[in-house]
């Protein structure tokens, strides 16, 4: 009777968890849904918002794609020195907070940056920054390393035998395209092209920093304007059904094109290739490759180079800051953890009742499609007739943030969860393993590894988000990243640098704290 | 489970105000008022020497956005006293009925107009210009049309959060009526973005990111004064110049209503008006004992001054905003 041993009840966490993600995603889209004005309200600037937003998504998620394959292609079949480094950085940006990517950014694109500098000596105009392409640009430098993972692992998987074969049929580089590349091309680069699409839809930090006005909004950043400029709620509400719309339909195209799956695992080698002998495709593959070092480091050399000086002496403000910032990433990780582990319990123990472990698994994915000022505006509009937002501000951007994290967790904890009780299920059952002691003694032990990761991402994340905060933020009381933002409009560029480089800083020593711990004499 | 409930309670620790022994009297300003070269530490200073109490000043964005800060928070604020609003606002703000009557009306004010707001009471004001570096811009225009048709790049703030950005909204009104749409669709192209407050616009001015930056016939004073530099100068316009004045307010709600009016009798007073024009850069609403400082004559005079009533700058706003933005989101 292995399986039915563990009755439906024994799952409720798992169920109390759901409700509350549910509550958090549905519930507060509810509450927006009954404020909203009717769709008839939305102005010209707003249906200029919408296009905007999902033109300059479009545009980032082609470009990001675009380059990717060159650079995935290099290097698929290149070695050198340093390809390990490079290959392990395409992985940072993931968990690097957004603003200190606008910084660096400015700093070699901005008017005062390394390019515009260059420029100046061969007497060509400075470039600006502001708008469209300022957007464009940083989505290009937080999602063309994603892409670039997602098509190398299509490289890496297609199997060598086949490049032999087609060098031993002396196929030309055209042919070679043809019956190799483009097949493979063709399954990996939807979903490429989805995921970055959907991220850059959501846009908010990026925007604020770097949008040029009425020109270059998206649509939560009009939120952000109803909510904080004019406190016009019902048209903050009806933006945020907006936003949600475009949320919506991006994943439901997303969950149609298959979404290739990057584990990171076997990035490190490389594919034989015949065809890459010729000292042309050498220079090509030299070319892409350094272009995208250079593209991805440089800006994150500057903010180092130019935070370095000011670290040592950050006036006690930004340390509370940062105090406060640590506070909210470790409360959002271990909510994130106290979400996603019944969940995921829940999901598996109750996998032969598949409709009930199916739909705690959808709710637990909710959070892809949601977006944090979305909820934040939910929140505000449930909570102020009974609490001051900005009073709450800190605990409510933990709750958020732990949210946001809740679908990467699940999706490291799902398949280690499963594992567990294909391999041990039948013995727990039979020793009459069941409900807390089996979680304790089973589980908790051999999941260190997938929560430790996530507990690591979800606290980075934290730490650098710059989004509901912006909503309720107490100039007195925030975080980091708003500190930070804060410098940044003012124009006082040396102290952000100073409080970038801490606050990049803090977000890898405490994604790297909790990875590390959860691999301490990981169970092998 | 312990372990987060144990943290969440930490947070909210964290997040509670320290208890205090004297009285606190919290005033929400905008950014530039309260920054360490504003007024805001002299003011502190000066009035924590009267009252045996804490001025605490909080900073949230520009001028506009602090009615939306008010709101956000409700009666619920800690908050006493805003300042930084201006007569643009006022319809606004009054009819959120969170603010209460000042009652002071012995002031002799040195405003351009007769001043009987029974609510809000003004601390300075000024006139909006278009401020440029003598070098780099040799031949400037001379009026909202000719800046529009020239290629001269400019940093405007958003009309929604700053009071800056909405005086230009009432300058473009008030002076042209009708033919507003068409100023906007010129000015358009010589945006190179809009800032959410004054601070970040002038920050990008001293950059060199634009050869004009909208902001006070006022603001050379600064430069001349503070930083002997006497490159900068206000473009005089021809159609006249619109007219800001800043007012304060107490809440209705406030928990130390006896000291907030003693704050705003303060406001008016010499302690106040005198640390304005050298810090605020704007013209004080009283005329300090020693008059205006040394420099401020130097100061372009607006042939014609443009300002609206409460009443019809509420009616301007809706109006002007809503061309504003369909035609700047083109």
């Amino acid at each position: 009777m292995a399986g039915h041993s563990q009755p439906v009840v024994k799952f409720w966490p798992g169920f109390v968890a759901a409700a509350l993600l549910a509550a958090l995603t549905l519930g507060t889209l509810g509450a927006v849904a009954v404020r909203a004005e009717g769709w008839g309200v939305l102005g010209p600037a707003d249906w200029a918002a919408i296009r905007f937003t999902v033109f300059q998504a479009l545009l980032s998620a082609a470009i990001s794609v675009g380059v990717a394959i060159p650079v995935a292609k290099a290097l698929s079949r290149r070695q050198f020195l340093g390809r390990k480094l490079l290959v392990t950085l395409l992985g940072a940006p993931f968990i690097l907070p957004v603003i200190v990517a606008v910084l660096g950014l400015l700093a070699v694109f901005g008017r005062n940056g390394i390019v515009s500098v260059v420029f100046g000596w061969v007497g060509l105009e400075p470039i600006q920054i502001y708008g469209l392409h300022g957007v464009v640009l940083a989505h290009v430098f937080f999602n063309l390393p994603l892409a670039t993972r997602l098509i190398l692992q299509g490289w890496l998987a297609t199997p060598s035998e086949q490049f032999r074969l087609a060098a031993a049929l002396d196929l030309s580089a055209a042919d070679l395209s043809r019956v190799l590349e483009r097949p493979m091309l063709r399954d990996v680069l939807p979903g490429a092209f989805m995921v970055v699409f959907v991220i850059c839809t959501t846009s908010f930090a990026v925007a604020l920093a770097l949008g040029g006005g009425p020109r270059a909004t998206t649509v939560e950043l009009a939120i952000y304007q109803a909510f904080r400029f004019g406190f016009d709620l019902g048209h903050a509400a009806l933006l945020a059904l907006v936003q949600f719309s475009i949320c919506a339909v991006a994943a439901g195209i997303m969950l149609w094109v298959r979404v290739p799956h990057a584990s990171g695992v076997g990035l490190d080698r490389t594919v034989q290739r015949w065809d890459a002998r010729g000292k042309v495709s050498g220079t090509i593959d030299a070319f892409w490759i350094s272009l995208a070092a250079v593209f991805l480091m440089l800006p994150l050399f500057m903010i180092i180079a130019r935070g370095a000086p000011g670290i040592l002496d950050l006036p006690a403000h930004i340390v509370d800051a940062a105090g406060r910032s640590l506070l909210v990433a470790f409360t959002a990780a271990l909510l994130t953890i106290g979400l996603a582990l019944p969940v995921a319990l829940g999901a598996v123990g109750l996998r032969r009742i598949p409709w009930l472990a199916g739909s705690l698994e959808g709710v637990g994915y909710l959070a892809i499609a949601a977006s944090p000022l979305v909820i934040g505006t939910g929140l505000f509009l449930v909570l102020f007739p009974i609490a001051n937002p900005v009073a709450i501000a800190l605990p409510l951007t933990a709750v958020v943030n732990a949210l946001m994290a809740v679908p990467f967790a699940l999706r490291a904890l799902l398949p280690a969860v499963a594992q567990i009780e294909a391999q041990y299920g039948v013995l727990a059952d039979s020793l009459g393993l069941l409900g807390w002691q089996r979680v304790r003694w089973l589980q908790l032990p051999r999941l260190r590894r997938p929560l430790g990761f996530s507990a690591g991402l979800a606290a980075a994340l934290s730490m650098g988000d710059l989004g509901v905060i912006a909503l309720f933020s107490d100039p007195d009381r925030t975080t980091l990243p708003m500190q930070m933002y804060r410098l940044m409009a003012g124009y006082r560029m040396d102290e952000a640098a100073g409080v970038a480089l801490l606050l990049l800083a803090l977000s890898l020593a405490i994604f790297w704290i909790f990875d590390r711990g959860g691999r301490i004499d990981a169970d092998r | 489970m312990k372990q987060l409930l144990f943290s969440t309670a930490l947070l909210a620790i964290a997040t509670t105000a320290v208890a205090q022994d004297k009285p606190v009297l919290t005033v929400l300003t905008y950014d530039s008022f309260a920054s360490d070269w504003g007024p805001g530490p002299k003011v502190k200073a000066a009035f924590e020497l009267t009252c045996q109490c804490e001025l605490n000043f909080v900073a949230a964005g520009d001028g506009a956005a602090l009615l939306a800060r008010i709101q956000l928070e409700g009666a619920r604020s800690d908050v006493d006293v805003v300042l930084g609003l201006d007569t643009n606002l006022v319809a606004a703000a009054t009819a959120t009925e969170l603010f209460q009557d000042h009652g002071i009306n012995d002031v002799d004010f040195a405003l351009p107009i007769v001043w009987d707001n029974p609510v809000f009471l003004p601390f300075d004001w000024g006139y909006f210009a278009f401020v440029y570096d003598k070098e780099t811009v040799s031949n400037p225009p001379n009026s909202l049309r000719s800046l529009g048709e020239s290629d001269l790049k400019i940093v405007i703030q958003d009309p929604r959060s700053s009071t800056p950005g909405l005086g230009l909204l009432m300058w473009v009104k008030s002076a042209y009526g009708d033919q507003s749409g068409e100023i906007w669709q010129g000015l358009s192209d010589n945006i190179v973005t809009v800032t959410k407050g004054w601070s970040e616009a002038y920050g990008m001015f001293l950059e060199g990111e634009a050869d004009m930056v909208l902001s006070y016939t006022t603001s050379p004073a600064y430069h001349l004064i503070a930083e002997d530099d006497a490159s900068k100068a206000a473009a005089l316009f021809d159609e006249g110049h619109y007219m800001q004045i800043e007012v304060a307010a107490k809440l209705a709600a406030s928990d130390q209503p006896e000291l907030a009016d003693q704050f705003l009798r303060f406001m008016v007073s010499d302690g106040f008006q005198s640390i304005i024009p050298t810090t605020n850069w704007m013209y004080p609403a009283v005329v300090p004992e020693g008059g205006l400082p040394d420099g401020f004559d130097t100061l372009i005079t607006p042939p014609k001054s443009l300002i609206y009533s409460a009443d019809e700058a509420a009616d301007a706003r809706d109006e002007g905003l809503e061309e504003w933005l369909a035609i700047l989101s083109q």
